[in-house]
């Protein structure tokens, strides 16, 4: 099995800690994260990470079960890249007068989706949203024009297939869930195809 | 931040203990109310500043919890794990905070890696001066996070109830493991309305066991039944899922041969004529060669640790494997299964010993017993009968077993004396082999058998330690002094740390490097804690000695010299196969 970019995406309990427990199951396997972002969720008091890794899908497997084990963590699925919709966003500081002489701001508005957030005259702050290629070339264009700051956020994704969690929730809540609740997707061939069943 | 109060909202199914009337209550008073109403008997710890008012609260509680104070936060730990494993109960420790808290992390290794149901209770600073590096102010939440099943630090004395019946249910449910609470010290002072104690028995995010899927219940019943040469594999999960009896119907209708992990054993009686022996690298000669000829292997509540599997991409790949555990993190993890059949051992065995059908294999049988004779021939023969003067660990452990009919509580330490106790102990009833498995705590053995003595009151309990292991925790001799616990401690004398020498002597060209530890007279530190003691250093004072040493009402040590440079074997070597294990 080959290497390849995935997504993982984790419900869980609002809970302090939680991130540390979380992280060292990566660091613990001297796996690095490329990208790590907690935000809440579509429901009220439950937290969504989404955290990037480039593994085998083996071992991305063998990690959403140890995601899974810790106690307030509700669930954890993995995705490739063409099962999500995913962006990053990036803010970058120039110069605004060397911008302004030098570069054709407008190819950059129209052609490369970036926005002006704030024009002063010492400086200009430019963001676009995208995928890492998209916010790396416009790194690349202002690059030359003495960027004086660059920073990216982590990725966030959105399962195409999925249809939310609030069912699950429910699911979790009861006491007695079904059997489709407990069912444990990883485990064996019989598990149902879909990414998104419980 | 969410906190404990929140969760209150989740739906919780709970039992009150207390009438709804509220009660002022310290928090410190409300952790010893949690402890009375989830039948703790009996605590270790060690008290100090942070603790200090837990421990004042614990002096009118002086009836309903008997208190054990220990010579150190370690020996303290393995004492609770001790009980724990003797007993079936949630071993239960008091530390104070900084160097007493982070004294407990190698136990808490040892409990997580071992499964072992443990709350630890430890102080913490003033809220207000967390994060102030103040005097014995330790992050004892991030230090421990890895070695925790759950850890929570509490502030505030209106959450310790609940956290507690959280911290109860989580060590002891599915599959177990060590919890830690870390109290802020005015969080043990603050008075509360206190409504009485509920215990937990939901969390909505922590399913500890999964409902059955029948399919694989079937699909590895036909497995089974069509199976010619199927080898059964079981470890502590029998043990900790209480399931000893369902497992030994299954193993019985069945007619499979069994071989068990360190951690399994005495989970089936010894003498059983289905159980073939010891898995792994000093395990059987059978267990280990056969399971590379095997065509079904079914793995019961064990998880292929490496001292079991040698060396995996030549570990069982002609087998179909089932492997039956309430950890689906452990199904896939080492070796793959076939068919992963996900639960608790006591309900998913009854259900697929209904599926099977009555059988016996009296060839494949005859397999394990052939490797058993040259075993026998090779091995243990020589071992338990040595043609020279020098005594043999196994002949004392083969005394012992006539001696106590194999009806004792036997608790090792780590290295030569831990393996040949494991391969020639005989046990008869479930827990009775207290040993660190898979952290390989050295130091383990004494606190452990006190423990394991408060757990098992009315059973001999009798600890074989090394001369290394016994001098890492050789404090807790004051312990046993102070509460009288009657352990029977052996020390196995080689005058060396001999493991580490076998290795030396086997794979880095007999460089012994620093593997010649000098012993204290242990006879004198004995009598010094008035503990009574023996040396033995001929062959011929050993019944008598063994003898004594049991007849005697209370503690009582025993130092028994033998060889020096003796080696376990059978052994698979570190890289190797297990069907390149070697007799010699």
């Amino acid at each position: 099995m080959t290497k390849q970019e995935y997504t993982l995406t984790v419900y869980t309990e609002n809970q302090i800690g939680l991130l540390t427990r979380i992280a060292i199951i990566f660091s613990r396997r001297k796996i690095n994260v490329e990208s790590l972002n907690t935000s809440p969720s579509e429901i009220e008091n439950i937290h969504r990470f989404n955290i990037v890794i480039n593994e085998t899908e083996e071992v991305v497997k063998k990690l959403c079960r140890q995601i899974e084990k810790q106690v307030e963590v509700l669930k954890a699925y993995y995705s490739s890249n063409d099962e999500i919709i995913w962006q990053e966003l990036a803010l970058y500081k120039v110069p605004t007068q060397e911008v302004a002489e030098k570069m054709q701001v407008e190819r950059l508005l129209r052609q490369y989706g970036a926005r002006a957030v704030v024009i002063r005259s010492d400086y200009t702050v430019f963001e676009a949203t995208g995928h890492r290629e998209e916010t790396d070339k416009i790194l690349e264009i202002l690059g030359p024009y003495g960027l004086i700051e660059f920073v990216r956020s982590a990725r966030v994704a959105i399962i195409k297939k999925s249809k939310g969690f609030h069912e699950k929730l429910q699911q979790f809540e009861e006491r007695q869930p079904g059997e489709e609740v407990i069912e444990n997707e990883y485990l064996g061939d019989k598990s149902a195809s879909s990414v998104f069943s419980m | 931040m969410s906190t404990v109060k929140e969760l209150e909202k989740q739906p919780q199914a709970s039992t009150p203990v207390a009438p709804a009337a509220t009660t002022s209550i310290s928090g410190s008073v409300a952790v010893l109310e949690a402890f009375i109403a989830e039948g703790v008997e009996t605590i270790f710890g060690y008290p100090g500043g942070a603790i200090m008012p837990i421990y004042d609260a614990l002096y009118d509680y002086n009836d309903k919890l008997e208190h054990i104070l220990v010579r150190h936060e370690q020996g303290g730990i393995h004492a609770a794990q001790g009980y724990a494993r003797t007993s079936g109960k949630v071993g239960v420790v008091f530390a104070t905070s900084g160097p007493g808290a982070t004294n407990l992390v190698t136990g808490l290794a040892d409990a997580m890696i071992d499964s072992t149901p443990l709350v630890c209770v430890t102080g913490q600073v003033f809220a207000h001066l967390l994060g102030t590096d103040a005097f014995q102010e330790t992050d004892v939440i991030n230090i421990t996070t890895p070695v925790t099943k759950w850890n929570y630090q509490v502030t505030d004395a209106t959450e310790i109830p609940h956290v507690l019946a959280k911290a109860f249910y989580i060590a002891a449910s599915g599959r177990p493991g060590p919890v830690l609470i870390d109290i802020t010290k005015n969080a043990q002072l603050q008075k509360f309305d206190y409504a009485g104690y509920q215990k937990c028995t939901h969390i909505r995010s922590y399913r500890p066991k999964p409902i059955i899927r029948r399919e694989f219940l079937h699909e590895a019943a036909k497995l089974i039944n069509s199976a010619q040469k199927p080898f059964i594999l079981f470890g502590q999960g029998v043990i900790l899922g209480r399931a000893e009896k369902e497992f030994k119907q299954f193993v019985e209708k069945s007619g499979i041969p069994a071989a068990w992990t360190i951690l399994g054993l005495s989970a089936l009686p010894t003498d059983h004529p289905l159980n073939v022996g010891m898995l792994g690298m000093h395990g059987n000669y059978g267990p280990n060669v056969l399971t590379n000829e095997c065509d079904v292997l079914i793995a019961v509540g064990m998880r292929f640790d490496d001292r079991v599997t040698g060396r995996l991409d030549k570990y069982a790949k002609q087998a179909k494997v089932i492997h039956l555990d309430i950890d689906p993190a452990e199904i896939d993890k080492n070796v793959k299964a076939t068919v992963p059949v996900w639960g608790d051992c006591k309900e998913t065995l009854p259900m697929l010993t209904d599926l099977i059908e009555q059988k016996v294999y009296p060839q494949w049988l005859a397999k394990f017993n052939e490797f058993r004779k040259q075993e026998e021939e090779i091995c243990i023969y020589p071992e338990m009968h040595p043609n020279d003067e020098t005594m043999s660990m196994a002949e004392v452990i083969n005394l012992l077993n006539e001696l106590t009919n194999g009806d004792a509580v036997m608790v090792t330490d780590v290295g030569q004396h831990q393996m040949v106790t494991c391969r020639y102990a005989k046990f008869n009833q479930s827990k009775s082999n207290i040993t660190s498995g898979g952290l390989g705590t050295m130091g383990f053995g004494l606190p452990a058998a006190i423990g394991a003595k408060y757990g098992a009151p009315d059973r001999t309990v009798i600890a074989i330690i090394g001369d290394g292991g016994i001098q890492m925790t050789i404090q807790e001799l004051g312990t046993i002094m102070q509460f009288g616990a009657a352990v029977k401690i052996i020390i196995l004398n080689n005058q060396f740390l001999g493991m580490v020498r076998q290795w030396q002597q086997l794979f880095h060209d007999k460089r012994y490097s620093f593997v010649n530890i000098t012993s204290p007279d242990y006879v004198m530190v004995a009598n010094g804690y008035h503990i009574p003691a023996q040396k033995v250093e001929h062959r011929e004072q050993l019944r008598k000695a063994l003898t004594d040493m049991l007849d005697h009402d209370g503690a009582y040590l025993l130092e028994i010299m033998v060889g020096k440079e003796n080696n376990v074997f059978p052994m698979v070597p570190q890289g190797c196969s297990v069907s390149e294990i070697r007799l010699k």
